[in-house]
């Protein structure tokens, strides 16, 4: 294996276990979450949420809620200055719905009163008048003739067909299945909260909790008909995102009241609303048809991809291409074949969530590859090593050539080399009766009879950065003073740790300075989402070019100002001059020195419209998961007792942070394994709240082993890739794996639900479901 | 008079809603007086006076954000009325995180977004106060109750354990 070359630099350089700059707030409470700001005399709102699933909305009746005492304000679609739809890429969303409610929760107007209670009770008091429509809810009837047509173009937000190679018929073995994953809520701990002020220029400022400041101030300033720059967007702290935080919830609505009142507007969601509000994972069907030789040799992957995108557009179609650009998973397949669908239905909207399409077709891939071991009587590590990607092979969909490095085999073998969890069997007997290593945990109702432990394997692969042509770019600016190093980024922090990793990136290219990361604001330059794992490449990569320039800057200013050729000056922590260290406040003299860079990552294209071919992808992640899981075949419950991974991350910029991100990742795996499913009928959500909502908990997840593969990316900062999403991808097919291994069930649905392992429709006795 | 319903029961508005009541209690050893509604929580009362140090995930009691001691007891904020806690001791975050139990969890990667930070913080010391060194599955059972979305726990429970370790020499 390669090994990266140490990254020469100071104390918190790349490589380091960095602390974070926010920590110390985390700690003492006194970080300023975006729900958290307080402002005197500042008003609050609460969102009309209509009933839905599909009703013509005949009338919002504001007076009874007008005439209470404390409400200030109640505002409509008619209250729209501008723009009336909203969308991450198509606006078709309304800011306020205006004649059709497509879903559950839309909003229908806004309340703006002196309490945040009274806001909500007064919520209550707008009557809400809708005339039902028959609902939509059936992803696979939603581009049949005789449906409701939700929007003017249709109920397809896009299809993508790959076809490269030959015949995908008659290879010597083969085999065929549907699988379905559930709709996953990213669930992040903090709702959804703004505070908007009105600035006396006529324009606004808002604190808000988002992944993309300036995708979000293009919306508003749309919705508000003002120019962009007097819309003035301000990071608050972000509790959490994982893709929910990408779409427009409440920002147009607080705005637009700040602007009519005069005042500062907050609002903050209850949990009930959060699930309602935000767009959630794409529930999936994933038809498999794969062939291949006696030895494993794939020969073909035939899938139909169903995505059922909900009321609304929002990142539907970028989604349907990941997709359908992983659903070959990291493969040699000789011919491919995909065709994926986004539909329109009446369900929750859906959209960004960590793994963006990828994880659905990574559940597909890697469910009917074990199908296909099962069926050649292969192991399952053995056939995916068979089948591995190698550097200088084609990508199996797009048709890409596969530069070095690319370490699908290394992943996958140093997964399958970490150390297994001691067998039960030799343990003693009695540890099994714990209640925290006895599937079903403290509810236990049997003494472990039919605890059966199983392994399971997968392996999964993304891109990183946007791709299929999506134009990107990054802007970040360094300033240079006497107290240190001041880093200007619109790069927003989720939690994920971009503020550390840029610290690390100037103290790399500057030495050991003291730095400091300014508010993310709309006045920093445009840095782009925190999402497709490319903020670290992207921001890192234009902190690290800011940073180049600002040297050469600063060696020219000290080299005039001292007499020396600029060569003879040397920044590296403190400034040196001819090779004698000289303070920066001396050096500097008082002055200021900036440097803005612009990165373009290597561009992409988009596919071919009939086949799907071409350089959609700037690069890979690659990685691989292996589970074991403790299940009781007669309850239907199930312990994961350790998840394994190897992940390919090119280098760690902080090893810590990287590992956080790959448990945290993992969690929530397993949870779309497991637990994680809101549930919906008719359109309607059925548990919109953490209480039948299951998020793991601290005894739900077993011991995490992590291996990381540092090769080095071409073109990445200092050889990173992306962290985040890989860790979503296979962690879940590999818990079914096991679950599928300990069981002998086919398990062909996320989250595996108790009676899907417990064959109840075997049981003449039971319950029919 | 307009009348809003729901789960939250039946309110003549402008009536009910606007009579503010006074609690005094202890919050991190400073007297405080809040001002809040008679159906406030003791998270709402304490946010609404500024004290925003805790947080609320889901005022349900089901995400642990708000976990707060109350007179030594760990419960969640969002769940007690505020009137009821008139006269105890609240201890939150902002007055209860020690430096090791900080440490351990800088040092284990346990804080990312860090709206559970506080939560976690809380159930730690209130498990850590009882002595000795819990097993590992003990640590999980008490941070059972505090939902963490970024971390995965591993590091959670580390940290707990070096702590526990650590003060028991």
């Amino acid at each position: 294996m390669t090994t990266l070359a140490p990254v020469a630099g100071a104390v918190g350089a790349i490589g380091a276990a960095a602390e974070r700059p926010d920590v110390a707030a985390k700690f003492d409470g006194s970080f300023e979450f975006a729900n958290d700001r307080w402002v005197p005399g500042m008003l609050f709102g609460a969102t009309v949420r209509g009933r839905g699933p599909h009703s013509r909305l005949v009338a919002v009746r504001t007076a009874a809620a007008l005439a209470v005492p404390g409400v200030v304000a109640v505002l409509t679609a008619d209250d729209v200055p501008g723009a009336e739809q909203i969308g991450h890429i198509t606006r078709d969303q309304p800011v306020f719905a205006g004649e059709v409610v497509r879903y559950e929760g839309e909003p229908v107007a806004f309340v703006v009163a002196r309490s945040q209670e009274l806001a909500r009770l007064a919520a209550g008091l707008v009557e809400v008048v809708e005339e039902p429509l028959v609902v939509l809810d059936d992803p696979e009837r939603a581009l049949d003739d005789d449906v409701p047509q939700l929007h003017p173009e249709g109920n397809l937000y896009r299809h993508l067909v790959i076809r490269r190679g030959g015949s995908t018929e008659g290879a010597p073995v083969e085999v065929e299945a549907t699988f379905t994953t559930g709709r996953q809520d990213q669930a992040f701990l903090g709702p959804e909260s703004a505070l908007a002020m009105p600035d006396p220029d006529g324009g606004v400022t808002l604190h808000l909790a988002t992944q993309d400041l300036h995708l979000d101030q293009a919306q508003i300033a749309a919705a508000l008909d003002l120019p962009p720059e007097l819309v003035r967007l301000v990071l608050g702290g972000v509790g959490g995102a994982f893709g929910g935080r990408e779409d427009i919830t409440c920002q147009v609505h607080l705005c637009l009241a700040a602007l009519r009142t005069g005042r500062p507007v907050k609002t903050t969601y209850l949990r009930s609303e959060s699930f309602l509000a935000h767009p959630k994972r794409h529930p999936a069907r994933l038809h498999y048809r794969v062939g291949a030789e006696p030895d494993g040799r794939l020969r073909y992957v035939v899938a139909r991809i169903r995505l059922d995108g909900g009321a609304y557009t929002s990142t539907s179609g970028p989604i349907c291409g990941v997709a359908s650009y992983f659903a070959a998973g990291p493969y040699r397949v000789p011919a491919v074949d995909v065709l994926c669908e986004a539909v329109a239905t009446n369900n929750p909207v859906s959209g960004a969530m960590r793994g963006f399409g990828a994880v659905q077709a990574c559940f597909g891939i890697e469910s009917a590859m074990d199908l296909l071991a099962a069926k050649l009587g292969m192991d399952p590590v053995a056939l995916r090593r068979t089948n591995a990607l190698r550097p200088g092979d084609c990508f199996p969909t797009s048709g890409q050539a596969v530069h070095a490095p690319a370490p699908v085999l290394e992943v996958i073998d140093r997964c399958a080399a970490l150390p297994l969890p001691p067998d039960p069997r030799l343990v003693s007997p009695s540890r099994l009766y714990h209640p925290y290593s006895h599937p079903g945990g403290t509810g236990r109702t049997s003494l472990g009879e039919g605890v059966r432990r199983g392994v399971g394997f997968a392996v999964g692969v993304k891109h990183m950065l946007y791709g299929e042509g999506t134009p990107e770019r990054c802007t970040a600016t360094v300033r240079m003073s006497g107290a240190g190093v001041e880093v200007v980024s619109a790069a927003a922090e989720c939690g994920q740790g971009i503020g550390s990793a840029l610290v690390q990136v100037v103290r790399t290219e500057l030495g050991d300075v003291p730095v400091w990361l300014a508010p993310a604001s709309t006045e920093a330059g445009y840095a782009g989402s925190s999402s497709a794992s490319r903020q670290t490449w992207m921001s890192g990569s234009a902190v690290r070019d800011a940073c180049r320039e600002l040297r050469e800057r600063v060696a020219a200013l000290v080299a005039g100002r001292w007499g020396v050729a600029p060569g003879d000056v040397t920044v590296d922590g403190t400034i040196l001059v001819g090779g004698a260290a000289v303070p920066l406040v001396e050096a500097l003299g008082g002055e200021v020195v900036e440097a803005t860079a612009v990165y373009r990552p290597p561009i992409t294209s988009a596919g071919d419209p009939t086949s799907g071919q071409g350089d959609v992808h700037v690069g890979w992640m690659f990685v691989a998961h292996r589970a074991v899981v403790d299940v009781d075949v007669e309850l239907g419950t199930v312990r994961v007792v350790q998840v394994a991974t190897a992940q390919d991350v090119g280098r760690a910029i902080n090893p810590r942070e990287v590992r956080g991100q790959i448990i945290g990742g993992i969690s929530q795996g397993v949870g779309l394994a497991l637990t994680e499913e809101l549930l919906s009928s008719g359109g309607r959500v059925l548990n919109a709240g953490f209480t039948d909502y299951l998020v793991p908990t601290a005894a739900d997840m077993g011991e995490v082993l992590v291996d990381l593969v540092e090769v080095g990316d071409r073109h990445g900062p200092y050889g990173a890739k992306g962290v985040g999403e890989p860790p979503s991808l296979s962690s879940t097919p590999a818990v079914v794996a096991a679950i599928r291994a300990a069981t002998g069930r086919p398990c062909s649905r996320v989250p595996v639900r108790p009676w899907d392992i417990v064959d109840v429709d075997a049981d003449p006795g039971a319950v029919t479901r | 008079m307009p009348v809003a319903g729901g789960a939250r029961g039946w309110l003549i508005l402008g009536a009910v809603v606007e009579e503010e009541v006074e609690v005094v209690l202890g919050v991190d050893g400073v007297e405080v007086v809040l001002r809040c509604l008679p159906a406030s929580s003791l998270l709402r009362a304490l946010r609404d006076a500024g004290l925003t140090a805790t947080p609320g995930g889901c005022e349900q009691g089901e995400c642990g954000s708000c976990t707060v001691l109350v007179d030594g007891v760990s419960v969640c904020a969002c769940l007690v009325n505020a009137g009821t806690v008139a006269g105890c001791e609240v201890r939150t975050v902002a007055g209860l995180a020690s430096p090791d139990l900080e440490a351990a969890m800088a040092r284990n990667g346990t804080v990312q977004c860090g709206f559970c930070t506080p939560g976690f913080v809380v159930s730690s010391e209130a498990l850590l106060a009882g002595g000795g060194v819990p097993s590992r599955d003990e640590v999980r059972e008490a941070l059972a109750g505090n939902l963490c979305r970024c971390t995965g726990y591993a590091g959670l429970v580390e940290a707990v354990m070096e702590v526990a370790r650590e003060r028991a020499g």
